[in-house]
C-alpha cells in the first residue's frame, strides 16, 4: 500500500504574525517555518499504519520554492521513505493546488492520500475535499481515528455534533483532525538517516488557474480594553448593566 | 444575473443565510437539507430535501451539482458539516471558494480572518461562480416577509461509504454556535465529572451552553463537539465567560464575536485579560459556584 501525504511549509504557527505596513501579506521577517501542523499528525500516522505493516511505502509531496526541502526532510525524519518538491514559484490557490495534487497521484497511485484538514496559515479547509472531488474519490474530513484494511479504511471523524465512523473503500482522501495522533520527537538517527533517502525535484504538470486573489491583508479590528472587576458582585452587575444577563 | 443560493445543512441555518443574501443585495433560493423550512425569509423558492441524517459528502455533492446551476454564489454557514460538503462541491463545480467569509465590501469581495484571526484577508473572486461559507455574526437578522414557494427535492443517499456509527454528543443544551451565554473552560477544570458539574450547573441555569479549549479536549475533559477555537467551533454569544482559560491565538480566534467576554482564572498574568471586557483574578471552583448561585 502506498499512502501520499502532501505537507505544507508554513509560518511557525505559535508565532505572532502581523501584516506588513502595505497590507500587501504577512510580515514573517525573522519568523521559523514549519510543517503545517495537520500535516504533521498525517505524516506521523502514515508513519503507524507503516511500523504495523512494512508493506506501506510514504511518499510526501510539498508544492513550492526550493525551501520546501526543509519540510520534506522532517517529515522523512518522522519515518516516510521518499519525498516530492514540486518546485514552482507561482501563486496557488487550492483549486490549484488540488489539480497540481491531482497530476501526482496520477504520477504515484496512491491507495490513500492523507493530509492535514486545513492549514495553519491560509485557514481555508478545502484542499483535500476539491482533491477528492477532482479524483471522483470518496473522503473523510475531520479524522480523528483510522484503521487500514484490505481495500478500505475505517475513519472516525469529528463532526459538528460528535463523532461518526465512516467504512470507505480505497483509494480515497482522507484528512486530519487534531485528535488523530501527537507526533513524535524526531531523534537525531531519523535526522541524519533523512539526510539520505530519496528527495525528488519535479517541475509543476499544472499552471495555476487563480479563482481568487488576496487584494489586502490587515489587522483585525481590536476589542476595547477592558477592566478588572474585584468581585462576583461587581461581575453580575456590569453584565446586567451590559444587558447579556 | 447574479443570484444566490443559500444551503442551510441545518433548518435554523436559513434565516442567517438569507441575512447574507440580503445584505449582498442579491435575489436568492434556500436548500434546507434537514430540519424545518421556513418560507418568511425573502427566499424566491425554498428547496425543502427533508433528510433526518446528512449522506456522506461525496453522495451528498453528487445530488447537489443538480441543483446548484444557475446560481453565481452558493453559499453555507460555517461549519463542519459545510466545509466538508461545499469544498467538495467547489471542486466539482471546479470554481473559486472563500471560507469563514466575515464581511462582504461587495459581492465579489469579502473579507475574512487568517492565521488564527492574527489578520483579516481581503479576497476577490476571480470565478464567475463562487462558494462561500459564512460566518453569521457580521450580518445580523434577515428581514422577514413574504411566503416563499417550497419545492419539496429528493436527495439520494445511495453511496459507496458506509456511516457505521454515529454519536451524538450534546443533550438538552443549546447548540454552541447558537447560545447566548457560554461558559467554557480549560485544563484547570481537572476532569469530566467536574468540568461538567461545576460549568454545567452555570450553564443550566442560564440555559447557556458549555464550552471548552483544546487542551480541555485534548486531555479527555470534555468532548470534541464542545471545542471552541480556530480548528473548533466559532461562537457569538452575547456572554462568554472563559473560566480557567489562559487565552491562545487559537482559543481567541473562536470567540472574538462575543459581545461581552468574561475572563475568570487566579492568573492574574493570563493573556485572556488583554481581550475580555471584564476580568477576575479568582479562583474559579470559587468563583464560578458563586455565580451560579447569585444569577
Amino acid at each position: 500500500m502506498r499512502i501520499l501525504v502532501p505537507v505544507k511549509r508554513v509560518v511557525d504557527p505559535y508565532a505572532k504574525v502581523r501584516p506588513l505596513a502595505d497590507g500587501s501579506g504577512l510580515d514573517t521577517t525573522g519568523a521559523k517555518f514549519e510543517i503545517n501542523p495537520f500535516d504533521e499528525i498525517a505524516v506521523e500516522e502514515a508513519v503507524r499504519r507503516k511500523e504495523a505493516d512494512p508493506s506501506v511505502e510514504i511518499v510526501v509531496v510539498s508544492i513550492g520554492a526550493g525551501e520546501c526541502e526543509e519540510q520534506l526532510r522532517k517529515a522523512l525524519a518522522i519515518g516516510a521513505d521518499r519525498a516530492i518538491l514540486v518546485e514552482t514559484s507561482e501563486a496557488y490557490d487550492s483549486p490549484s493546488i488540488a489539480a497540481e495534487l491531482a497530476a501526482v497521484v496520477a504520477a504515484e497511485s496512491p491507495d490513500l492520500v492523507l493530509m492535514g484538514k486545513q492549514a495553519t496559515d491560509d485557514d481555508n479547509n478545502q484542499a483535500g475535499q476539491m482533491l477528492a472531488s477532482r479524483l471522483g474519490w470518496p473522503q473523510a474530513t475531520f479524522a480523528s481515528k483510522l484503521e487500514l484494511g484490505a481495500g478500505k479504511a475505517t475513519v472516525t471523524r469529528e463532526t459538528d455534533t460528535g463523532t461518526e465512523t465512516l467504512e470507505i473503500p480505497l483509494p480515497a482522501v482522507v484528512t486530519t483532525d487534531l485528535r488523530l495522533n501527537e507526533p513524535r520527537y524526531i531523534a537525531l538517527p531519523g535526522i541524519i538517516k533523512a539526510r539520505s533517502k530519496p528527495l525528488e525535484r519535479r517541475p509543476a504538470q499544472t499552471t495555476p488557474r487563480l479563482r481568487t486573489r488576496v487584494l489586502k491583508v490587515e489587522s483585525p479590528p481590536s476589542r476595547a480594553a477592558g477592566r478588572k472587576v474585584a468581585s462576583v458582585d461587581e461581575l453580575i452587575s456590569a453584565l446586567k448593566e451590559k444587558g447579556v444577563l | 444575473m447574479s443570484k444566490i443560493l443559500g444551503i442551510a445543512f441545518a433548518g435554523h441555518e436559513a434565516a442567517p443565510l438569507a441575512a447574507f443574501a440580503q445584505r449582498l443585495g442579491l435575489p436568492f433560493d434556500l436548500l434546507v437539507l434537514t430540519g424545518n423550512a421556513e418560507t418568511d425569509l425573502g427566499a424566491e423558492k425554498v428547496l425543502s430535501a427533508g433528510l433526518s441524517d446528512l449522506p456522506p459528502a461525496s453522495a451528498l455533492v453528487e445530488a447537489l451539482r443538480a441543483h446548484a446551476t444557475g446560481y453565481t454564489h452558493i453559499a453555507g454557514i460555517s461549519s463542519m458539516a459545510s466545509k466538508d460538503v461545499l469544498a467538495r462541491l467547489a471542486g466539482a463545480l471546479d470554481c473559486a471558494m472563500v471560507t469563514d467569509v466575515i464581511a462582504a465590501d461587495s459581492p465579489t469581495v469579502f473579507k475574512r480572518p487568517i492565521v488564527a484571526g492574527s489578520a483579516i484577508a481581503t479576497v476577490e473572486v476571480l470565478d464567475p461562480v463562487a462558494v462561500l461559507t459564512v460566518r453569521p455574526a457580521g450580518f445580523g437578522q434577515p428581514n422577514r416577509g413574504g411566503s416563499s414557494a417550497v419545492e419539496t427535492i429528493s436527495i439520494s443517499a445511495a453511496s459507496n461509504v458506509v456511516v457505521t456509527n454515529r454519536v451524538q454528543g450534546g443533550g438538552a443544551r443549546p447548540d454552541l454556535t447558537q447560545a447566548k451565554i457560554i461558559i467554557s473552560g480549560g485544563r484547570p477544570l481537572k476532569d469530566a465529572a467536574t468540568f461538567e458539574s461545576v460549568l454545567g450547573a452555570f450553564a443550566d441555569k442560564v440555559g447557556g451552553a458549555v464550552g471548552a479549549t483544546r487542551a480541555a479536549v485534548d486531555s479527555g475533559i470534555a468532548p470534541n463537539e464542545l471545542q471552541v477555537g480556530q480548528t473548533g467551533k466559532i461562537v457569538a454569544p452575547d456572554l462568554y465567560i472563559a473560566a480557567g482559560v489562559s487565552g491562545s491565538t487559537q482559543h481567541m480566534a473562536g470567540i472574538k464575536d462575543s459581545k461581552v467576554i468574561v475572563a475568570i482564572n487566579k492568573d492574574p498574568d493570563a493573556p485572556i485579560f488583554e481581550t475580555a471586557d471584564f476580568g477576575l483574578v479568582a479562583d474559579l471552583f470559587d468563583a464560578v459556584p458563586e455565580l451560579t448561585s447569585k444569577v
